[in-house]
């Protein structure tokens, strides 16, 4: 394995993720620039994403690089049957860095083990999507002026989400006191509270979205309740009601709160909080073009001037 | 006038008769009743030419009923016998030279399994893949298992091998 292969967030060490950040904030200040000339990268999409797949591609033309690649497995060799090893040692014979999204789990930390060329994970099925969690990051950092001692509170799908998940794993470093407010049927799984135990992390959980637990956060990270995650179709339609962010709601929340949210949302924000100076959710996908721009940099060893 | 034995002694015979005493070769004891094919899977025996004795649901003082392997002429790796301490965490093991037990030990759970358990997480790339799973053994004393590439946990109990 490439040792600048980014696969999960937990490959990464506290101050990597604070050089990561710094590096961020210093593509947001000048995103053109020509670091990448003659590099070629492979954007290999098994399956379709194409708001991850425009920040990668964005990032890696603004940085002077060229793009090859596919958007969906169905116009590759894999619909031809063609294993996942022999797709990457084809590709790898072309390219400096394969970013590559996959419907399988642990598909990317499989194709580190099959080349030399980095890898970095724009997503393997629910289980990890570092970029995601370094773009969340970044924002927090960013609205915050810092990572530490922030109560962020965490609402929605909370089961299956995986980004809550990744963004509780890289705040450990960050002493974060956490609110979980779910339904009993997306509440937090026990692995991740017991990783808050262990790491001697603050939690609270929650079945009501109340103004207490707005007006104490920093950080509101708003998640997408999924239909299909309920077999009672009634349950579905109360629990969506239920943790829906309005703009009323944000009356008494502190002066530096932002909501965040990984989108796309459906309506768990209510269009009337777009223009409150508090939503962040548009910022922070832009957010993704900088952090992936210092994540691809730091695949390919290359500093920034 | 006629003694009348005691039973004691008429039942420790029929115990040892139950398993054949052996010259050359290794015994798996204490294997937990329900891992005993399981162990015989993992290990290959079906595959073995020579004497094979399985017993299973013997009684066992500490287990309640417990499994055992006696395979003749036969010395398996140390690594390969470690494999089965995913599933039989307390098996001992005896090497046989001339009736006599020259080696007994406990088996080791390995840092890492490589190619033996299957990830129970249909969409998991190694289910998917012409590929060897590996799992990292996540907590020794629950004997927890984490697929290295799905991440996903399996315990010790629902071990389902490849």
């Amino acid at each position: 394995m490439n040792s600048k292969s980014l696969v999960s967030i937990d490959d990464i060490s506290r101050d990597e993720i604070l050089q990561l950040l710094e590096s961020a904030r210093r593509f947001e200040e000048n995103p053109n620039r020509r670091l990448l000339d003659g590099k070629v990268v492979a954007t290999l999409f098994f399956e379709p994403s194409t708001r991850t797949r425009l920040s990668f591609e964005t990032a890696v033309n603004r940085l002077g690089g060229r793009v090859i690649g596919f958007s969906d497995a169905s116009t590759s060799s894999s619909a031809k049957g063609e294993t996942l090893k022999d797709t990457i040692k084809m590709v790898s014979n072309y390219v400096d860095l394969i970013v590559m999204r996959h419907y399988l789990e642990g598909a990317a930390r499989y194709a580190t083990e099959v080349t030399d060329v980095p890898v970095i994970n724009a997503g393997d099925g629910a289980n990890q999507h570092p970029s995601q969690t370094m773009l969340d990051l970044y924002s927090i950092y960013k609205t915050q002026g810092k990572l530490e001692d922030l109560t962020i509170t965490m609402v929605g799908d909370l089961k299956y989400g995986r980004t809550v998940h990744s963004l509780i794993q890289a705040m450990r470093y960050f002493n974060p006191t956490f609110h979980f407010v779910a339904c009993e049927e997306l509440r937090m799984p026990d692995e991740y509270k017991e990783l808050c135990d262990r790491n001697g992390i603050r939690y609270t959980e929650h079945t009501d979205f109340s103004a207490d637990v707005i007006n104490s956060s920093d950080i509101l990270y708003m998640t997408r309740v999924q239909r299909e995650r309920f077999t009672d179709i009634m349950e579905y339609e109360k629990v969506k009601s239920l943790y829906t962010l309005r703009n009323a709601m944000l009356a008494d929340a502190k002066d530096n709160l932002k909501v965040l949210h990984p989108l796309p949302r459906i309506t768990e924000i209510d269009q009337d909080v777009d223009d409150n100076p508090k939503a962040y959710y548009f910022d922070q996908a832009r957010n993704g073009l900088y952090a992936r721009q210092a994540i691809i940099c730091r695949a390919l060893g290359i500093e920034q001037a | 006038m006629i003694t009348i034995k005691s039973e004691t002694p008429m039942n420790t015979q029929k115990k040892e008769l139950a398993v054949a005493a052996l010259r050359n070769g290794t015994v798996i004891d204490h294997i937990p009743s329900t891992a005993l094919f399981k162990v015989v899977k993992l290990l290959g025996i079906e595959n073995v030419g020579t004497h094979v004795t399985i017993g299973n649901n013997l009684d066992s003082r500490l287990m309640g009923t417990k499994g055992i392997i006696k395979i003749a002429d036969v010395f398996f790796p140390e690594e390969t016998l470690n494999r089965i301490a995913i599933i039989a965490p307390g098996a001992v093991i005896n090497i046989i030279r001339d009736f006599e037990v020259v080696e007994k030990r406990h088996v080791e759970l390995p840092d890492e399994i490589v190619g033996i358990v299957k990830c129970g997480n249909p969409k998991c790339i190694t289910n998917n893949e012409p590929m060897r799973t590996r799992f990292t053994v996540a907590d020794r004393q629950s004997l927890t298992l984490r697929c290295n590439y799905c991440c996903k946990e399996v315990g010790s109990a629902d071990v389902q091998l490849c």
